[in-house]
């Protein structure tokens, strides 16, 4: 008894404080937060679990999500993975490098239908990343992988 | 001096990596020939294909979860085209030591294993992937001849359901390619699909 009440502590209790769910929402959700009419600066990296160059750069965004917090900047981690591999990739994933951004799984299939909505210039590819400011309509929008510094530079940048 | 040197470097780096999002074919741009070494060892271009109308240009890997959930579906446009003049041609286009699934002796073994019935070619330069525009795998040119020219008809995905083609409800390839064979107008002849980006070389 001891233990299981331990053991569900420990599960809930932690998932709390320790790193994030991964939520599963569809286009219209995500077009909701590009162009929500609230305050702060949103930093919508798209990225997959499967993709080596995105891997690579997500600890910048890591980085980032701490850096500017209190400037008003939260960083969106927004995934490819298939529907399958939610639970045994992605939130593997995010336990294992403890992420603290919020991340979403983008369950789509009519990729053609929203692309162009996320940027005209956006061809598809991943890794690619949206920086947006809802309330003004600010947007910049990179199809690239970040170097080390690079990105911390962009979002100075757009901020100011 | 090394500083200046190394800016330099960074510079040329900075400018090949962002050329292929610049250049690029358009739908109605003429498009080039080119020469790319096949998984059998024989070198093959457009030009072999005297009796071709056309081609379905398939930028393509053996890496990309996405490249590999279209691959039976590749087969399938090249089964039901090329006896109407429109063949499947693969280019791979990722660098080998970026991408080791991509090697050229992967690709061969990828391509005996599926049992490819069209060419699947290594852009080993990435020469041919930065002049058409390819930026993701999978990535569609569909080529037509017109007056010995290869005019681009179509670019884009090959329908708007990579996890089950039989949900997809627009099959954006082969609507273009029946187009092109009734002399019709192509419906829709430009798409775009989450991709995996090409593994460029110096990036």
């Amino acid at each position: 008894m001891l233990r299981s009440v331990l053991l569900i502590f420990f599960l809930f209790g932690a998932g709390a404080t320790m790193a994030q769910d991964v939520e599963v929402i569809k286009y219209p959700q995500l077009g909701a937060i590009i162009n929500t009419n609230e305050d702060g600066i949103k930093v919508i990296n798209f990225w997959a679990t499967w993709c080596k160059p995105c891997v690579e750069e997500i600890g910048y965004f890591e980085a980032a999500n701490s850096q500017f917090r209190d400037k008003g900047v939260s960083v969106i981690l927004v995934s490819f993975d298939f529907g399958k591999d939610v639970e045994k990739k992605v939130q593997k994933f995010i336990d294992k490098n403890d992420l603290r951004s919020r991340v979403l799984v983008l369950d789509e299939t009519d990729y053609n239908s929203f692309i162009d909505k996320v940027s005209p210039s956006w061809s598809g590819a991943i890794p690619a990343t949206l920086i947006v400011n809802s309330k003004t309509g600010k947007k910049q929008f990179y199809e690239k992988t970040f170097k080390e510094g690079e990105l911390s530079e962009v979002i100075e940048a757009f901020i100011n | 001096m090394k500083k200046t040197i190394s800016l330099l470097v960074l510079l040329a780096i900075v400018q090949v990596s962002a050329a292929p999002f610049d250049g690029g074919y358009e739908v109605g741009d003429i498009a080039r020939d080119f020469q790319l070494k096949n998984v059998d060892g024989a070198s093959v271009s457009l030009s072999d294909y005297k009796e071709a109308k056309g081609f379905i240009v398939v930028f393509t890997c053996n890496t990309c979860p996405y490249a590999k959930l279209y691959e039976q579906r590749i087969i399938a446009l090249d089964k039901k085209y090329k006896g109407a003049g429109y063949p499947v041609i693969a280019i791979q286009p990722n660098d080998g030591s970026l991408s080791p699934g991509d090697s050229f002796e992967a690709m061969q073994a990828n391509s005996n294993k599926k049992g490819f019935s069209f060419p699947y070619l290594l852009d080993e330069t990435q020469e041919i992937a930065r002049a058409y525009g390819a930026a993701r795998t999978p990535h569609v040119f569909l080529l037509n001849k017109e007056s010995g020219k290869l005019r681009v008809a179509y670019i884009g995905a090959i329908d708007n359901n990579h996890q089950d083609s039989n949900k997809a409800d627009k099959k954006y390839v082969e609507d273009a390619v029946d187009a092109l064979i009734a002399s019709r107008k192509v419906p829709v002849t430009f798409t775009k699909a989450i991709g995996c980006t090409i593994k460029w070389s110096g990036t």
